[in-house]
Protein backbone atom coordinates (compact mmCIF):
# COMPACT_ATOMS: atom_id res chain seq x y z
CA UNK A 1 0.00 0.00 0.00
CA UNK A 2 1.48 3.35 -1.00
CA UNK A 3 1.23 6.74 -0.15
CA UNK A 4 -0.74 9.09 -2.32
CA UNK A 5 -1.39 13.17 -2.94
CA UNK A 6 -4.95 14.43 -2.29
CA UNK A 7 -5.79 17.85 -2.54
CA UNK A 8 -8.65 19.70 -0.11
CA UNK A 9 -11.55 20.58 -1.60
CA UNK A 10 -13.61 21.63 0.96
CA UNK A 11 -13.66 22.07 4.76
CA UNK A 12 -16.77 22.66 7.05
CA UNK A 13 -16.90 22.62 10.42
CA UNK A 14 -19.23 20.19 12.60
CA UNK A 15 -18.59 21.67 15.87
CA UNK A 16 -16.58 24.51 17.85
CA UNK A 17 -14.21 21.34 17.84
CA UNK A 18 -14.45 19.52 14.51
CA UNK A 19 -13.89 19.87 11.23
CA UNK A 20 -14.48 18.13 8.13
CA UNK A 21 -12.00 17.90 5.51
CA UNK A 22 -13.35 16.98 1.53
CA UNK A 23 -10.51 15.70 -0.33
CA UNK A 24 -9.75 14.95 -4.37
CA UNK A 25 -7.49 11.60 -4.33
CA UNK A 26 -6.41 10.73 -7.86
CA UNK A 27 -7.59 6.78 -8.85
CA UNK A 28 -8.32 6.62 -5.13
CA UNK A 29 -10.33 2.78 -5.62
CA UNK A 30 -13.40 3.33 -3.61
CA UNK A 31 -13.57 2.28 -0.14
CA UNK A 32 -16.12 0.23 2.12
CA UNK A 33 -18.11 2.12 4.25
CA UNK A 34 -16.25 2.02 8.31
CA UNK A 35 -12.73 1.83 6.75
CA UNK A 36 -10.36 4.37 7.38
CA UNK A 37 -7.18 6.07 5.76
CA UNK A 38 -3.40 7.04 7.75
CA UNK A 39 -2.78 10.11 6.94
CA UNK A 40 1.28 11.53 7.55
CA UNK A 41 2.55 14.80 7.89
CA UNK A 42 6.24 15.54 7.02
CA UNK A 43 8.39 18.18 8.52
CA UNK A 44 10.84 20.57 6.74
CA UNK A 45 13.35 18.52 9.05
CA UNK A 46 12.02 15.08 7.88
CA UNK A 47 10.08 14.37 11.35
CA UNK A 48 6.71 12.98 9.88
CA UNK A 49 3.77 11.71 12.30
CA UNK A 50 0.85 9.31 10.65
CA UNK A 51 -2.54 9.45 12.35
CA UNK A 52 -5.59 7.40 11.48
CA UNK A 53 -8.82 8.86 10.61
CA UNK A 54 -11.85 7.18 10.10
CA UNK A 55 -13.83 7.74 6.43
CA UNK A 56 -16.91 9.97 6.83
CA UNK A 57 -17.73 9.75 3.02
CA UNK A 58 -20.30 6.84 1.67
CA UNK A 59 -18.06 4.73 -1.13
CA UNK A 60 -18.39 6.33 -4.20
CA UNK A 61 -16.83 6.63 -7.85
CA UNK A 62 -15.94 9.89 -7.55
CA UNK A 63 -12.49 10.01 -6.30
CA UNK A 64 -13.67 12.15 -2.94
CA UNK A 65 -13.71 11.13 0.28
CA UNK A 66 -14.26 12.69 3.60
CA UNK A 67 -12.87 12.77 6.75
CA UNK A 68 -14.00 14.66 9.74
CA UNK A 69 -11.28 15.50 12.70
CA UNK A 70 -11.54 16.64 16.34
CA UNK A 71 -9.05 18.86 17.80
CA UNK A 72 -7.43 17.12 20.75
CA UNK A 73 -5.79 19.86 22.72
CA UNK A 74 -2.23 18.63 22.85
CA UNK A 75 -2.37 17.06 19.54
CA UNK A 76 0.51 16.81 17.06
CA UNK A 77 -1.31 16.50 13.88
CA UNK A 78 -4.82 17.39 14.78
CA UNK A 79 -4.70 21.33 15.50
CA UNK A 80 -2.66 21.30 12.15
CA UNK A 81 -6.07 19.62 10.40
CA UNK A 82 -8.40 21.64 12.07
CA UNK A 83 -7.15 24.74 12.29
CA UNK A 84 -4.46 25.72 9.31
CA UNK A 85 -5.19 23.44 6.44
CA UNK A 86 -6.78 25.62 3.47
CA UNK A 87 -8.04 24.47 0.27
CA UNK A 88 -6.03 23.94 -2.27
CA UNK A 89 -3.37 22.28 -0.14
CA UNK A 90 -2.13 18.62 -0.24
CA UNK A 91 -2.14 15.92 2.29
CA UNK A 92 -0.27 12.78 1.41
CA UNK A 93 -2.48 10.01 2.54
CA UNK A 94 -2.54 5.55 2.33
CA UNK A 95 -5.70 3.65 2.35
CA UNK A 96 -8.54 2.60 1.97
CA UNK A 97 -7.68 0.42 5.35
CA UNK A 98 -8.90 -2.10 6.62
CA UNK A 99 -11.41 -5.17 6.44
CA UNK A 100 -13.51 -6.04 9.47
CA UNK A 101 -14.97 -3.04 11.20
CA UNK A 102 -17.18 -2.70 8.23
CA UNK A 103 -20.54 -2.83 6.62
CA UNK A 104 -21.15 -3.99 3.38
CA UNK A 105 -24.47 -3.53 0.95
CA UNK A 106 -25.20 -6.82 0.70
CA UNK A 107 -25.85 -6.95 4.64
CA UNK A 108 -29.22 -7.32 5.35
CA UNK A 109 -29.92 -8.02 8.45
CA UNK A 110 -30.70 -5.11 11.41
CA UNK A 111 -27.44 -2.99 12.39
CA UNK A 112 -27.08 -1.71 15.72
CA UNK A 113 -24.65 1.16 15.54
CA UNK A 114 -23.76 2.41 18.86
CA UNK A 115 -21.06 5.90 18.84
CA UNK A 116 -19.30 7.58 21.40
CA UNK A 117 -18.18 11.51 20.85
CA UNK A 118 -16.36 11.62 17.49
CA UNK A 119 -16.50 7.76 17.06
CA UNK A 120 -19.43 8.84 14.72
CA UNK A 121 -17.49 9.43 12.24
CA UNK A 122 -17.08 5.51 10.33
CA UNK A 123 -20.96 4.87 11.87
CA UNK A 124 -21.75 8.01 9.91
CA UNK A 125 -19.87 6.34 6.08
CA UNK A 126 -22.40 3.38 7.43
CA UNK A 127 -25.41 5.41 7.47
CA UNK A 128 -24.89 7.78 4.29
CA UNK A 129 -23.81 4.16 2.27
CA UNK A 130 -26.99 2.67 3.66
CA UNK A 131 -28.91 5.38 2.26
CA UNK A 132 -27.07 6.20 -0.80
CA UNK A 133 -27.53 2.34 -1.89
CA UNK A 134 -31.22 2.71 -0.67
CA UNK A 135 -30.74 -0.56 1.50
CA UNK A 136 -33.66 -1.47 3.29
CA UNK A 137 -31.78 -3.40 6.00
CA UNK A 138 -32.58 -1.74 9.09
CA UNK A 139 -30.86 0.84 10.99
CA UNK A 140 -30.51 1.72 14.56
CA UNK A 141 -27.80 4.35 15.79
CA UNK A 142 -27.55 5.04 20.05
CA UNK A 143 -25.95 7.95 19.61
CA UNK A 144 -24.25 9.50 23.10
CA UNK A 145 -22.71 12.66 23.31
CA UNK A 146 -21.61 15.33 25.96
CA UNK A 147 -24.06 18.05 25.05
CA UNK A 148 -25.99 19.17 22.04
CA UNK A 149 -23.08 21.26 20.87
CA UNK A 150 -20.83 18.65 20.39
CA UNK A 151 -23.13 16.61 18.06
CA UNK A 152 -21.95 15.88 14.56
CA UNK A 153 -24.13 15.89 11.42
CA UNK A 154 -27.08 17.06 12.80
CA UNK A 155 -29.03 17.91 10.49
CA UNK A 156 -28.25 15.12 8.09
CA UNK A 157 -28.97 12.70 10.75
CA UNK A 158 -32.38 13.88 11.24
CA UNK A 159 -33.10 14.03 7.32
CA UNK A 160 -32.19 10.57 7.18
CA UNK A 161 -34.29 9.65 9.55
CA UNK A 162 -37.15 11.60 8.82
CA UNK A 163 -36.98 10.20 5.32
CA UNK A 164 -37.96 6.84 5.55
CA UNK A 165 -34.45 5.51 5.09
CA UNK A 166 -35.56 2.75 7.83
CA UNK A 167 -32.94 4.96 10.07
CA UNK A 168 -33.85 5.31 14.16
CA UNK A 169 -31.31 7.63 15.72
CA UNK A 170 -31.29 7.96 19.73
CA UNK A 171 -29.49 10.76 21.57
CA UNK A 172 -27.48 9.81 24.99
CA UNK A 173 -26.16 12.97 26.43
CA UNK A 174 -23.67 12.26 28.81
CA UNK A 175 -23.11 16.13 30.70
CA UNK A 176 -25.80 18.90 29.36
CA UNK A 177 -28.89 17.21 27.44
CA UNK A 178 -31.83 19.83 25.62
CA UNK A 179 -34.75 20.53 26.99
CA UNK A 180 -37.27 18.36 25.68
CA UNK A 181 -34.70 15.40 26.21
CA UNK A 182 -36.42 12.34 27.77
CA UNK A 183 -33.58 11.17 29.86
CA UNK A 184 -31.57 13.10 32.39
CA UNK A 185 -27.58 13.51 31.07
CA UNK A 186 -25.62 10.06 32.32
CA UNK A 187 -23.48 7.67 30.38
CA UNK A 188 -25.35 4.82 28.61
CA UNK A 189 -26.59 2.29 31.40
CA UNK A 190 -28.46 -0.92 30.99
CA UNK A 191 -32.08 0.96 30.23
CA UNK A 192 -31.16 3.05 27.91
CA UNK A 193 -29.84 -0.17 25.52
CA UNK A 194 -33.26 -1.84 26.23
CA UNK A 195 -34.94 1.03 25.09
CA UNK A 196 -32.43 2.34 22.48
CA UNK A 197 -31.21 -0.38 20.35
CA UNK A 198 -32.60 -3.32 18.66
CA UNK A 199 -33.64 -6.45 21.02
CA UNK A 200 -30.70 -9.45 20.47
CA UNK A 201 -33.32 -11.84 19.39
CA UNK A 202 -33.51 -10.16 16.12
CA UNK A 203 -29.88 -10.87 15.38
CA UNK A 204 -28.64 -7.90 14.96
CA UNK A 205 -25.24 -6.69 14.13
CA UNK A 206 -23.66 -4.01 16.11
CA UNK A 207 -20.85 -1.44 15.47
CA UNK A 208 -19.23 0.12 18.60
CA UNK A 209 -16.72 2.85 18.25
CA UNK A 210 -15.67 5.61 20.44
CA UNK A 211 -13.11 5.80 23.68
CA UNK A 212 -11.50 2.44 24.25
CA UNK A 213 -13.45 2.68 28.35
CA UNK A 214 -16.37 3.92 26.00
CA UNK A 215 -16.32 0.86 24.28
CA UNK A 216 -15.67 -1.47 26.86
CA UNK A 217 -18.44 -0.05 28.97
CA UNK A 218 -21.06 -0.29 25.63
CA UNK A 219 -20.16 -3.92 24.63
CA UNK A 220 -20.27 -4.89 28.48
CA UNK A 221 -24.16 -3.94 28.46
CA UNK A 222 -25.19 -5.18 25.31
CA UNK A 223 -23.82 -8.58 26.12
CA UNK A 224 -25.56 -8.28 29.53
CA UNK A 225 -28.77 -7.55 27.48
CA UNK A 226 -28.20 -10.70 24.90
CA UNK A 227 -26.31 -9.76 22.15
CA UNK A 228 -23.77 -12.23 20.71
CA UNK A 229 -20.40 -11.46 21.20
CA UNK A 230 -19.56 -12.25 17.95
CA UNK A 231 -21.99 -10.24 16.63
CA UNK A 232 -20.39 -7.04 18.16
CA UNK A 233 -17.24 -5.57 16.09
CA UNK A 234 -15.45 -2.59 17.97
CA UNK A 235 -13.41 0.15 17.10
CA UNK A 236 -11.29 1.95 19.51
CA UNK A 237 -9.65 5.11 18.85
CA UNK A 238 -6.51 7.10 20.76
CA UNK A 239 -3.67 8.47 19.10
CA UNK A 240 -1.90 6.02 16.98
CA UNK A 241 1.80 6.79 17.51
CA UNK A 242 3.98 6.23 14.95
CA UNK A 243 7.35 7.81 14.77
CA UNK A 244 9.93 7.75 12.35
CA UNK B 1 -4.21 -10.00 32.66
CA UNK B 2 -5.07 -6.65 33.68
CA UNK B 3 -4.00 -4.16 31.28
CA UNK B 4 -4.45 -0.15 31.57
CA UNK B 5 -7.22 0.65 29.03
CA UNK B 6 -4.65 2.61 26.90
CA UNK B 7 -5.13 0.17 23.85
CA UNK B 8 -6.76 0.13 20.38
CA UNK B 9 -8.08 -2.79 18.03
CA UNK B 10 -6.25 -4.89 15.64
CA UNK B 11 -7.81 -2.61 13.50
CA UNK B 12 -5.25 0.26 13.78
CA UNK B 13 -2.61 -2.13 13.13
CA UNK B 14 -4.35 -2.46 9.13
CA UNK B 15 -2.04 0.37 7.40
CA UNK B 16 1.39 -0.68 8.78
CA UNK B 17 0.76 -4.11 7.77
CA UNK B 18 -0.84 -2.78 4.95
CA UNK B 19 2.63 -2.46 3.63
CA UNK B 20 4.02 -5.66 4.20
CA UNK B 21 0.85 -8.26 2.79
CA UNK B 22 -1.06 -7.72 -0.20
CA UNK B 23 -4.35 -9.35 1.97
CA UNK B 24 -5.92 -7.74 5.05
CA UNK B 25 -4.60 -9.41 7.66
CA UNK B 26 -6.92 -7.58 10.37
CA UNK B 27 -9.89 -9.43 9.05
CA UNK B 28 -8.02 -12.62 9.23
CA UNK B 29 -9.09 -15.34 11.66
CA UNK B 30 -5.66 -16.16 14.24
CA UNK B 31 -5.03 -18.44 17.05
CA UNK B 32 -3.10 -17.74 20.01
CA UNK B 33 -0.20 -19.71 20.95
CA UNK B 34 -0.72 -19.37 24.49
CA UNK B 35 -4.34 -19.84 25.56
CA UNK B 36 -5.88 -21.59 22.06
CA UNK B 37 -8.30 -19.21 21.17
CA UNK B 38 -9.52 -18.25 18.11
CA UNK B 39 -10.20 -14.39 16.94
CA UNK B 40 -9.82 -11.78 14.50
CA UNK B 41 -6.58 -10.09 14.48
CA UNK B 42 -8.62 -6.76 14.20
CA UNK B 43 -9.89 -7.86 17.95
CA UNK B 44 -6.52 -8.41 19.31
CA UNK B 45 -5.75 -5.50 21.75
CA UNK B 46 -2.99 -2.81 20.23
CA UNK B 47 -1.14 -1.21 21.99
CA UNK B 48 0.66 1.89 20.07
CA UNK B 49 2.45 3.51 23.17
CA UNK B 50 5.92 2.23 22.19
CA UNK B 51 8.44 2.41 20.06
CA UNK B 52 6.29 -0.06 17.24
CA UNK B 53 3.24 -1.90 17.72
CA UNK B 54 2.56 -4.69 20.05
CA UNK B 55 -0.58 -6.78 19.73
CA UNK B 56 -1.62 -8.74 22.27
CA UNK B 57 -4.55 -11.27 22.42
CA UNK B 58 -7.89 -10.06 23.97
CA UNK B 59 -8.43 -12.87 25.90
CA UNK B 60 -5.30 -14.13 28.07
CA UNK B 61 -3.04 -10.58 27.00
CA UNK B 62 -0.18 -12.88 25.33
CA UNK B 63 1.30 -11.45 22.65
CA UNK B 64 0.85 -12.03 19.46
CA UNK B 65 2.59 -9.35 17.24
CA UNK B 66 5.56 -6.91 17.53
CA UNK B 67 6.18 -4.35 14.30
CA UNK B 68 8.93 -2.37 14.78
CA UNK B 69 9.76 0.37 12.01
CA UNK B 70 13.51 1.63 11.69
CA UNK B 71 14.41 4.12 9.02
CA UNK B 72 16.14 1.25 7.02
CA UNK B 73 13.99 -1.62 8.13
CA UNK B 74 10.64 -3.43 9.13
CA UNK B 75 11.23 -5.50 12.30
CA UNK B 76 8.40 -8.09 12.34
CA UNK B 77 7.24 -10.76 14.74
CA UNK B 78 4.65 -13.12 14.66
CA UNK B 79 5.11 -15.30 17.28
CA UNK B 80 2.35 -15.71 19.30
CA UNK B 81 0.16 -16.66 16.15
CA UNK B 82 0.24 -20.22 15.70
CA UNK B 83 -1.80 -19.82 12.20
CA UNK B 84 -3.76 -17.07 10.36
CA UNK B 85 -6.93 -18.11 8.09
CA UNK B 86 -7.34 -15.29 5.29
CA UNK B 87 -11.02 -15.25 3.61
CA UNK B 88 -10.46 -14.47 -0.16
CA UNK B 89 -14.08 -14.49 -0.91
CA UNK B 90 -14.63 -10.52 0.37
CA UNK B 91 -12.10 -8.34 -1.30
CA UNK B 92 -12.12 -4.81 -1.45
CA UNK B 93 -16.02 -4.40 -3.28
CA UNK B 94 -16.06 -2.40 -6.13
CA UNK B 95 -17.92 1.00 -5.64
CA UNK B 96 -20.88 1.79 -7.28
Amino acid sequence: MTWRSATVIGLRDETATARTIALTVRDWPSHIAGQHIDVRLTAPDGYSAVRSYSLASAPNSDERIEITVERLANGEVSPYLTKELLVGDDLELRGPIGGWFVWRRDQTEPIQLVAGGSGIVPLMAMIRSHASVGSTAPFRFLYSVREPGAVFYRDELRALSAQGHSLIVTYAYTRVAPKDSPRPPGRIDATLIATGTWPSNLGPTSYVCGPTSFVEHTTDLLIASGHDRERIKTERFGATGERK
Amino acid sequence: MSAPMNYLDGNAAAGELGRIFAMDITSAEGQCTNCGSKSRFAEAHLYVQCPGLVARCALCGHILLRLVNTQQHIFLDLRGMTYLTLNTTQEQEASS
